[in-house]
Parts: C-alpha cells; structure tokens; sequence
C-alpha cells in the first residue's frame, strides 16, 4: 500500500490519496508527525530548498514498517509519500521521479486561473496522475 | 425501391385493390403511386407483403386526422377485414386519408375523386432504429446545427416538389405539417448539405415537439444570453430533416463536440475582444474574469480549463479559447463536460478548422453572421462548400483519430441520449435565437445585445499581468514585447489597458552627492523659458549646497540652542547672493539646458525637503526652549517670594 499526500506551507492538507483506502486516518497521522523533521530538514538546509529527502526507517513503531520520503518545492508546498517497506523494489531513483511527477502535476494545477492557493486539489488530471503512479508499482 | 417495381407494386396494388375491395378499380396517378409505394415500402419492408401495423398506426396518426377517422379508414379500405395492410389497403387508406385530410367523408366513393397526395407529418422510419446502432455512424460527430439558422423561416413547399429518389433510400418527402410553423426546404447551412444526401433521415413526432415547444419558450437561462442564443447545441437537424431527409448518418449534428463556423465566428471575435491579437495569448486572469461571467461553478470552470489549456502554460491560445468557450457553452445547455478534452476541441484540430474557417471567414463576411432567411440561399452554396471540406477532414481524423475507434464509440453512444437533452434544451435556445439574431448587428463582439453589452461594460480591462519568465518553455510563441505593443494599440473593442509606465528619465546626477528623489516625473515638456530657469537653477544649484551645509554644520556644532538666529543670517546671504550670481553666462544647448533644469528642480526639491526637516528640527528645539523658559520662569517666581520677606 502507499500513500501520497500534498501539504500547504501552512501544513495543512492540500490532497491527500491512499491506495489501498484504508488505514487513510493512520496516514494522515504519518504525514503529520513526520511534518517536524521536514521542517527540521527545510531550516537546516537553508538555500537549497527544493530536496528530496528520506524520513528514518522506523520512524513511529518498529512494528509499522514503512518509509516516508518527503519533498519540498520552493514554495514550501510539502509532498509526502509513504510506502510500505516491504516493498523493497523501490529505489530512491523512482521515489525522486515521483515525486517529480507530482511537481509537475502540481505545477499544471497552479497555472489554472481558477485555483486558488491554500484549496484542496480536486482536479480530475491530478487524481489521474496519481493514481496511475500509485497503481504502477503497488 | 426503384421507379420499376413501384410502377409494378402499384399495379399490382391497384390489381389488388381492385380485388380486395371488390371490383372497385383503383386509380393512381403516376406521382400517387410513386408516393404510396414508398411508403409501403417504408412501413412494410420487402420482402413482406402486408405492412406492420405499428408502422402503418404511426403512419396514420402522422396523418394527424382524429383516431376515429383513422379507424373509419381502416374499416373501409378492407384491413380490418382481411385482418392486414396489404398493398391494395394501404393504397386505399392512404387514398382515404388524402380524402378525408381534403374533406371528403371516408368512403369508398370519395377515392375515386381526384385527391392530393395524403399530408403526413414527418414520419420516423426505420433509420430511428440506427440510433441505437453507433456502429454505423462511425462513431460520429455531429454536426451542431446552428439555431440561428432558419429557425422559423421554413417555407411550406409545394406537394409536387418531391425530392427525387437520388439514392434507393430516399424516403418521400413528407409534406411539411398544416401547422403553422412554415418550414423551408434549405439545407443546413452548417455542416448540411451534401454532404447529408444519400440516406434518409426522418424524424417524427419528437421533433414536432420540439418545434411547437420552442415557439413557446422563454430565454434561456444564463448571462451569455448571447451566447446561449448562438448555442451549438441546437439540433438543428430537426429543421433540416423535416425540409430534405437527406441527412447522411454519418454527420449527425447532434455532436456537441463540434464547433459550427458561426460559433467559431462568435468565439474570434470574443477572443479578439480580450486580446486583439488572434496569435496571441489570454492570459489566465483575464479569461477567468471572462469566463466567471458565466455563473458556471467555479470547480466546473477549473475542469473546463483543465481540459482546454493543453499545454498548461496558464494562458489560452485562440483554439485552446474555442474549446473552452464551447465547453463552457455546452455545459450551460446541459451537457456533462466530459472526462478529456473530444477530438473536435483539441486545439490542433480547431487549428486546422480554424484555416479553413479563416478562408471561409472571407466569404462568410460577405453576409451578415445571423443569417436572415433571404440569405439562407446564399448560405447553402457557401456552407455546402464548407460542410464538403469539413467532411473529408472529419472522416480523415475519424479514421486516424487519435482516440481509439471504442472511445469514439463510446462517445457516440452516449450522444445518442443527448439529443433528447439537446432536443428540449435546443428549444429554450432556439427561441431567443431570433432575438438574438435581429439585434445582433453584422460582428457580434459589437453587438447590442444587452448581455454582450453587459459583458463589454462589466469587464475592466485588465493589463495582462507579465507574464513569469518560467512559462516561456511552453509558451513558444509569447512576445511580451508585442502583446504591451498591442496593449497599447488595442482601440478596437475598446479595450484600452493603461500604457505602461514611461520609465522616467535618470539625469545624471553629477552635481551633487544629495539623494535622488523618488518623485521625479516624467518628461519635461516646459517650453524652455532657459535663461532665466536655467540661470535660477543654477544658483539654487549653487545655493542649495552652502545653506544646507553651512546649517548642518551649525546644527552638529550646536547641541542644542538657539540656532535660528543662526540660520537666518544664512539665509539672509542666499539671499543676496541671486543678485551676485544672476549674471551667471548661459551658453548652454537646449538638451543640456532641460536636463539642467531637471537637476535644478531635484536639487530644489531636495533642498526643500532639506530645509523642512531643518524646520521641524527647530521646531521641536524651540518647544524645549520653550519649556526651558518655563521652568526658569517659575523658578523665578519660586525664588522671588524668598527675597519679598
């Protein structure tokens, strides 16, 4: 299972998928706690802003065993992704092109007039981005 | 079915009527028989030899005489005794019905009188049945009739003006109902026409419907008024069908996907209202003011914009804006905007539309865009021509569209629930069309139809923001430099943005070291009235350095204190010194002489606000002077009572 998750750089949830749908509240309990080391990481870097970054194997509870990778654009827009860690096909180079990907997707959704920044995301090409993303390697 | 074996079904016919009605001869003019046999045939397709009685009861009710009638028909032309339609009764009943629809009583004596043929209201025949084959349409895209379009303007034709059986398939021309809508035989002119010929289409009862609801129905809703006029969605088909049935299944009209030349017309020229140049970007900002005029949901339009900007680069193109006025049109009349972007709206296809639109424009120009009927003539030439064209490029990208054939089925199939959607929807739009039309002058971004007046008004018009420099990859063909050009030149609509700022002249500041001022402004124009300006702006030039300085000084060398009496002296001496000075030589070219006296006004400006600050500075040590002087004043008064003992 995985999980992907959009933050506003106020920390709030700008989107936020699970695939498989359950365990969704457990996520965002995931995303939440893990938004101290990102911003942890983000003062600490300083120039460099846009990273990619991985969160500590075991992070929580050593009996949930799953990674969490974290992103952050220039404009302090968080992207989180959670992966089982038995899914141990998974190398750094895919997470970082995910999450390229959603940078992309992301990108497009703020070119449309019509969104406002700080909305929720329900952009039907986002959802389908995503989805297709998420189902490629579960 | 061929003049050959309809001469001889209805000779047979006629032997049989004779038979069947017992010795009564059956006389049938050739155009009479050429009309009954088509529609036996139509209602009883060969190899039968008795005609179903579903379609023979729909044929009859189209005949719209009273039911009782109808049954007083069938009894006497012998099917109700035989217990079917054979030829020789169908003959007689449509015979009947001609009497009995001219005045005759239903007997069998009144066929024998000379009759005009039976008027029947446009008939369904069996190709209602392909609706519900898409296989057979290709997957098509209709083409969207244009309500505008001979709305009310059909013509009744003349009985005898049957359409010649061009093709076996071709029905008989179902006389236009005694209704008082007239109707006229012209074809289509968007997308009809030949293009249309080959195969029968009719349309019954729902389309007659339509047409006495839409007589009835009020403006739609909406505040494109206008546009909603102008809607795609009009299935126009029902008007062409009723006047040719020669509508080619593979065009239906009922796509809502496709843009009509009219409305690309319209959208031009509303993207030309918002930005003059056709090659040249709408900003995001600007086409959402527009298109939040629309009251749509603002989660629809973000769904409309994700499907219309192709390339995301956050500004529309002018297909890109063709789609998404059509999208948005579309869903104002009821459409569900779909999942990706239809083929007719990608912005390569409308490119290609679009050229030859634009070759078309030329020719269409000639005539007024509401087309009146008296036009409608001129309009089938033109449109035929158009519709021909479009033709071979529709089926072209049918064939290598790029979605596959399923999706285009799909999209088919689905379309087939639309036209019921269109049909009643089409309707409500079709009626204000005519308003519309007559008020809407020759190019409707000018028009005086209120709301297009009222979009025009209501819409500031907005500088296009500059565009960030990041979006430039995508955006291959932005010129900045040309869209503020064209800011600045845009008269036409009126859309008249301030030019931008004139960047202000930066003299050189050689003279003194004093801090520019913000505030300079722009050109001087001053007549140079040199001398004496420039001679006075030579000495405050002059002037300014020695009070401001000599008052610094004075005011660091004195920490507090009474320095006014010290700076009038100064000021005294500034005084004195125009006259020294006033025959300072001014030998100076005019260039020099303005930018002199640009300086000398920064200087003298700088100087004020030099000796302002100077001013509240003394102020503010006269008030603690002043307050000095109390306390001792008091003191004093404190001390004095001591020495009065």
């Amino acid at each position: 299972s995985r999980q992907c998750g959009l933050l506003s750089p106020q920390n709030y949830p700008l989107y936020i998928r699970s695939v498989p749908t359950e365990n969704e509240l457990k996520f965002h309990y995931t995303v939440h706690t893990s938004l101290d080391v990102v911003d942890e990481k983000i003062s600490a870097m300083g120039k460099a802003l846009v990273d990619q970054r991985e969160l500590y194997l075991g992070l929580l509870y050593p009996t949930e065993d799953y990674k969490v990778y974290g992103y952050v654009t220039n404009s302090k827009v968080k992207f989180v992704m959670v992966v089982d860690s038995s899914n141990t096909a998974l190398r750094d180079n895919e997470i970082r092109s995910m999450f390229r990907k959603l940078h992309n997707s992301y990108t497009d959704i703020m070119c449309n007039p019509f969104y406002n920044p700080g909305d929720r995301i329900h952009s039907r090409a986002f959802d389908n981005m995503v989805n297709s993303m998420m189902m490629q390697v579960c | 079915m061929e003049q050959g074996p309809a001469g001889g079904t209805s000779a047979a016919a006629g032997a049989a009527a004779a038979a069947g009605t017992g010795g009564l001869l059956l006389s049938l003019s050739e155009t009479e028989q050429q009309r009954y046999s088509e529609l036996f045939s139509r209602c009883c397709p060969p190899p039968e030899a008795a005609a179903g009685g579903s379609s023979v009861g729909e044929l009859f009710r189209a005949s719209q005489l009273p039911p009782d009638t109808l049954h007083q028909i069938t009894e006497v032309c012998g099917a109700k005794r035989v217990g079917y339609f054979g030829p020789a009764q169908f003959y007689i009943a449509l015979k009947l019905i001609a009497a009995a629809q001219s005045g005759f009583p239903v007997r069998i004596e009144s066929i024998k009188n000379e009759l005009p043929l039976p008027r029947f209201m446009a008939l369904k025949n069996d190709t209602e049945v392909r609706y519900g084959t898409p296989t057979e349409l290709h997957g098509v895209k209709f083409q969207v009739p244009h309500a505008t379009l001979e709305k009310n303007s059909y013509k009744r034709t003349d009985e005898g003006d049957k359409q010649e059986p061009k093709s076996p398939l071709m029905s008989p021309i179902c006389s236009p109902p005694s209704s008082p809508s007239t109707y006229q035989r012209i074809p289509l002119s968007c997308g009809y026409g030949k293009a249309r010929s080959g195969l029968e289409q009719q349309h019954g009862a729902p389309y007659e419907v339509r047409h006495s609801t839409h007589q009835q129905d009020g403006p739609s809703s909406g505040s494109y008024g206008a546009k909603s006029a102008l809607t795609c969605s009009a299935p126009k088909r029902s008007l062409s069908v009723e006047r040719e049935q020669q509508d080619s299944s593979t065009q239906y009209s009922d796509d809502p996907w496709r843009i009509t030349e009219e409305q690309r017309d319209y959208y031009i020229n509303q993207f030309r209202s918002l930005q003059p140049d056709l090659n040249a970007f709408i900003s995001g900002s600007v086409a959402k003011n527009f298109f939040t005029k629309s009251k749509l949901p603002i989660p629809e339009l973000s769904h409309i914009w994700e499907l219309s900007d192709v390339d995301c680069d956050g500004a529309l193109t002018l297909p890109e804006f063709c789609a998404a006025f059509h999208l948005v049109v579309a869903r104002k009349n009821g459409y569900q905007l779909p999942e990706t972007l239809p083929e007719t709206l990608l912005p390569e296809y409308l490119q290609a539309a679009s050229l030859k639109a634009m070759r078309d424009c030329a020719l269409f120009d000639s005539y007024s865009e509401p087309l009146p009927s008296s036009q409608q003539t001129r309009d089938l030439s033109r449109t035929e021509k158009s519709s021909a064209e479009e033709v071979p490029d529709n089926s072209a990208l049918l064939q290598d569209g790029k979605k596959d054939d399923k999706q285009a089925l799909k999209a088919s199939t689905t379309l087939k629930t639309i036209p019921k959607e269109f049909q009643h929807l089409t309707v409500k739009t079709a009626a204000q069309e005519p308003n519309a039309l007559k008020a809407r002058p020759r190019s409707r971004s000018y028009s005086s139809t209120s709301v297009e007046d009222a979009m025009k008004k209501g819409e500031e018009p907005p500088t296009p923001p500059p565009r960030p420099q990041k979006s430039h990859s995508r955006a291959s063909s932005l010129d900045l430099n040309k869209i503020f050009q064209q800011n600045a030149q845009a008269v036409r609509s009126g859309w008249l943005p301030p030019p931008p700022p004139a960047l202000p002249p930066r003299p050189s500041v050689s003279q003194t070291e004093q801090p520019s001022e913000g505030d300079l402004h722009p050109q001087m124009n001053r007549p140079p009235s040199q001398a004496e300006e420039n001679s006075s702006a030579k000495k405050e030039v002059v002037l300014a350095q020695p009070p401001s300085k000599p008052a610094r000084r004075k005011l660091r060398t004195e920490a507090q204190g009474l320095e006014t009496p010290e700076l009038s002296p100064a000021i005294n001496v500034t005084s004195s010194l125009p006259a020294s000075k006033a025959h300072l030589p001014v030998q100076k070219q005019s260039s020099k002489q303005k930018r002199a006296i640009q300086t000398a006004i920064r200087k003298n400006k700088e100087a004020n606000a030099v000796l302002a600050r100077l001013n509240s500075e003394l102020q503010q040590q006269l008030k603690e002077v002043h307050k000095e002087r109390i306390a001792l004043e008091t003191q004093l008064e404190q001390l004095r009572p001591v020495t009065v003992l």
